[in-house]
This record gives structure tokens, sequence and C-alpha cells, in this order.
């Protein structure tokens, strides 16, 4: 009996989606990217990345707090080319400030949160989103969420090793990997107004 | 204190000239922490763990070590590290048996906080009725905390992995803490011969700020949030963000397999693996196992070993493969529950006859005898 290999695919998902590490999805190296569960290398992951945000509706970035705050030497330097990557893509940014809950209820009109992710997607309609300088275990923790709840296609750019729980994920990401990123886009975009 | 300096992880473990002494192990985790560049350590004494913990003491005094002391209890010392590892400091401690039992709640708190403790359990009887000698029963316990479970066969295996830890707790991936196991007494209180690297050799520092959770750094943003109690409100969304994170601890250990593989080599060893009887151990097991095959072989017995070193994550598909010829695999335990017999039972799912024994408890040691009839059984049927 053979078992098909788990897939991580736009959602809705289910009432408990699985965490994919837990489902045999290895993270990338260096070099490399994941899309939807499967190893590439990483130039193909940013190809998709382009591909997916020009193509959507409402894309989103959710800058997290080691973005947001000018906390090292670089962030704020990094934090302009992420703007203007999310300018260069047509997508609009709602933040995440932090981590805490936010209770008796979310503004989601100006921000999200990794605990209920899914009422700022719901509520901005945001058919492709991308996580960058959110914490790693916050992000894989809403990513599942978003998974579970919506049919947002999940991005994640990140500076560690990645994460299994979004659609694409890019690992290992500095500063030359956002200006390649950004050059894809820029470059994708030439070819579709020609 | 020597002057060290900071070397690769693989250069310390892997390349570095190693020298051998003939030391305890409770001397061998001291030389082990020696290496380890910890910022902090945290003691309460319970035998057979006290004399380590001591000796960790005794490298702080010379100034291996920037912090320590002593706790109010096993809970208190528990709770201390917890806190150490928020403040983005690397910390060790250590302990055994009841007191193990004692700080239960901390390692499950641990591991759900994304806390890259290490820490060493010296096993011993719990109190069942109370004894302070070997027993490995409070793993049977610890199987289900979500800490990253490495079972030391001998003092050698001891320092190795002490070191090895704190570099798989660390990683931003994994961020979960580590137990290093070590049968109490048989490898603690005998002296044993251990290759160590030279003292002038340590390894890098942690670096808490690639966390997969922000450092409790008080004076830095963007860290200066407190890790709130993220649910504790009766509705779905609570119950769907505290399901997220659980399962994202679970994924934190299957991560690890791949840096454990990196620095241990695997998560278990197997020697003669097409044997038609195998015997899985971890632990001092494995050596009393050892012992019985060279005498089964001398009686033309056709037996293999696998030697497990990582009980969580369980090595399942790696276990499935080393037994694949199998027709009895006999699981040796110094417990009375058999805990090792049931993971060896749910990885091979009735595929292969699971002999839940010899078992020895109370302080018993183990006979390679004992394993021997087992292996003559297995074999004859």
């Amino acid at each position: 009996m053979s078992i098909t290999p788990y897939r991580v695919l736009v959602g809705p998902e289910g009432y408990l989606p699985p965490a994919a590490a837990s489902r045999g999805i290895l993270l990338p190296e260096k070099g490399e990217a994941l899309i939807e569960g499967a190893i590439v290398p990483e130039e193909e992951a940013m190809q998709a990345i382009a591909t997916k945000l020009l193509s959507a509706k409402n894309p989103f970035f959710f800058p997290g707090p080691q973005l947001l705050w000018d906390w090292k030497e670089g962030v704020a330097l990094k934090a302009q080319a992420v703007k203007k990557l999310a300018d260069l893509a047509g997508a609009r940014v709602i933040p995440m400030p932090d981590y805490r809950p936010k209770y008796p209820m979310i503004n989601p009109a100006v921000e999200i949160n990794p605990n209920h992710p899914n009422l700022t997607i719901w509520h901005n309609k945001i058919d492709v989103c991308v996580f960058i300088g959110v914490h790693c275990h916050y992000a894989n923790m809403a990513l599942k969420i978003i998974r579970g709840g919506t049919s947002c296609y999940t991005i994640a750019l990140c500076g560690e090793a990645g994460h299994e729980d979004a659609m694409i994920s890019l690992c290992c990401m500095g500063m030359p990997e956002l200006a390649r990123l950004t050059e894809i886009i820029q470059s994708m975009k030439g070819e579709q107004a020609a | 204190m020597i002057e060290q300096r900071v070397v690769a992880p693989e250069y310390l473990f892997n390349e570095a000239e190693r020298e051998e002494q003939f030391i305890t192990g409770s001397e061998a985790v001291r030389e082990a922490i020696k290496r380890a560049n910890v910022d902090m350590a945290i003691s309460y004494p319970i035998t057979p763990q006290s004399e380590s913990m001591h000796l960790v003491g005794d490298i702080y005094a010379e100034g291996y070590i920037k912090e320590y002391f002593r706790g109010e209890n096993e809970f208190a010392v528990m709770s201390s590290v917890a806190g150490a590892a928020m403040g983005g400091v690397r910390v060790f401690t250590a302990t055994g048996g009841p007191g193990t039992l004692r700080a239960f709640e901390a390692f499950p708190t641990w591991a759900g906080a994304r806390l890259p403790v290490v820490c060493a359990f010296m096993t011993r009887g719990i109190n069942s009725p109370l004894s302070i000698q070997p027993d490995t029963l409070e793993m049977a316990y610890m199987l289900d905390t979500g800490i990253i479970m490495l079972h030391a066969e001998n003092s050698q295996d001891l320092y190795d992995m002490i070191l090895q830890a704190f570099m798989i707790a660390e990683k931003p991936d994994v961020h979960i803490p580590v137990g290093v196991f070590v049968d109490g007494f048989f490898i603690t209180h005998t002296r044993d011969r251990v290759k160590i690297a030279p003292p002038d050799l340590k390894l890098p520092p942690y670096n808490p700020y690639s966390a997969p959770v922000p450092v409790m750094d008080m004076e830095n943003p963007p860290i200066r949030q407190m890790r709130d109690p993220f649910v504790m409100k009766s509705n779905f969304i609570s119950y769907a963000a505290h399901a997220s994170w659980q399962q994202e601890i679970l994924a934190a250990a299957e991560r690890s397999r791949r840096h454990i593989a990196h620095y241990l080599g695997n998560l278990l060893e197997a020697e003669n693996e097409t044997a038609p009887v195998m015997i899985v151990a971890s632990g001092t097991a494995v050596s009393q196992s050892r012992e019985a095959i060279e005498s089964a072989r001398q009686e033309g017995l056709d037996v293999g070993l696998v030697k497990l070193k990582s009980l969580r994550p369980f090595p399942t598909e790696e276990l499935k493969a080393m037994t694949a010829n199998a027709k009895a695999v006999i699981v040796p335990e110094f417990n009375r529950v058999g805990w090792l017999a049931r993971e060896v039972r749910a990885a091979l799912e009735a595929k292969v006859k699971v002999v839940g024994g010899p078992r020895v408890f109370g302080g018993m040691t183990m006979p390679p005898d004992l394993i021997l009839d087992e292996i003559r059984r297995c074999a004859n049927e």
C-alpha cells in the first residue's frame, strides 16, 4: 500500500490541518525553497512567488516585529526593500506588530495577529499573503490556521530555516535574495506590460 | 581557567584530537559542560545526580560558567532554568528519579515555550516504593512532554550527547529542550575510558535572536514584549490557536531528526541487522546486550543489535528497516513497565514478534544470561 505524500495546498483544508513537518515535509537547505511541500531551487520558487503576486486580486504583505522595529543594523534598509517589493507587486501591507491575542476583538482592517489570522484575511478578502519578519513559531502557527480556514495562498520569506506550512517558502532570506525577488517581479511586470 | 577559543561544533565533535581519560559519568558531565560555553547552570541535589552538578559548580568557580546557584527544590530549578532560557542564555541543569517527577510540570512548559534547555537526567527508581537504585521508569513519564530524548549507553555517549544536545536544541527550526538520559549509578558512579576534546576549545555561543520566539530582552525592541498566555478564553479561536501551537512543538521535534542525524550519526545504530533475532535496546541495556550477543555467537546463534540513541523523536522508519529480516525482536529494559517495548511494538506494527523483556528493576543489575536465555528461546522457535 502506498500513501500519497502530503501536499501543502491552498485551503480551506478543514477543522484542524496537520503541521506539514509531521506529514514528512522537510525544510529546504540554503539555495533551495519549498513549493507546496516539494523542495525546489530557490530561483524557481521566486518565479512562482512573482507569478502568484502579480496574478492575485488582493495580495497583502504581513511584516512582523523583526521588520517593523529598527532593532539592529540593517533592519531599516531591509524594511525599505520589503516596502518597495510590496509596492512593485501591487500588494498592500498590514502589520503583525506583536503576538499577544487581541481581545475582545482585533481590528482586522489595520492589523493581523498569529492567534486568529483568519479574521484579517476574511475581512480584507486577501487571496495571496506574504509573511516576512515574523518569528518562526508564530508564523507557522498562523500559517496552519490560515490553511485550515481560508482560501488564501500563503508565502513565507524567512531569514532562518523556512516554513513547511506555507505554500511557498524561501529560507535564509537576506538583502541579496530580496533584491533578486524584486528583480524577478520587475521583469515579469515588464513582460506582462509588453 | 584555561583560556578557551570558540570552534565549529563539527570540529569539536569530530576533528579535534581527543585525550582518553578514565573518569566517572559525573566527571564526563563536567568535562562536557566545560566545553559547552554554558552561560548559566542551576542545581539541586538528588542521588545519583548530585555529584555531576557539584562538579559543574566547581567549574563555575574556575570561571567556565557565568552564573551558577542552587535552587530551592527541583521545581524551582526547572522554573529558574526556564526563566534563564527565556532571557536568552545557554543554560544547563540535571536531575533524576523523584527529582524528575517533582519538577514534572516544567518539562512540557519548556517545550511549549520553545526553550532550548539542555538537562541531563540521571535515572533512578521513583517512589514506587522509594528507592535510590538504578531504574529507567521515569523515562516512561517523559515520553510525551515534547522534549527531545537522547539515551546514553556509556560515559562517552554522555559526554558527546550533552555537547551535541546544545547544538540540536538551539537550531532555530527546532528550539525545544533536549534531555540527555543516562542510567544512574551504572554510568554516573563508575569509571570508564572517555575520549574528550582539548580543554581550550568550546562551542560557539547561543544566538537567541535567531530563536523562533522573541527572547525576553527588555532593553531591546522588537523584543520588548511578553509572551502572554495566548489563549485563556473559551472560544473556538482560542482552541484553534492552542492546537496549532501544540502542533508546532511536535513539528519542531520532527525537524530535529536531521540535526540529530548530523551530530550523532543517526537516531540509532545497528549491527548485523540481517539477523533473524534482533535485540533493540537503549542505555546500559545495550551494553548488557552486547555481552549476551557475544555469548550467543559463540553458541552459533545469529543475533543482531539495534541501539536506540534518540527516543524522541523515535526512529520508527529506521527501526523498521533494521528489523526487516527479523522473526523476533527482544527488548531488554531496566524498568517494570516496559515502556521501550511498547514503543517498539507500536513502531513495528505487529509485523514481527516483540519480546518485552527481560526486565529488571528496583536496583537490580541485568545479567547478560537473562538476555541470552531470550535469544536462545527466540532462535529455537
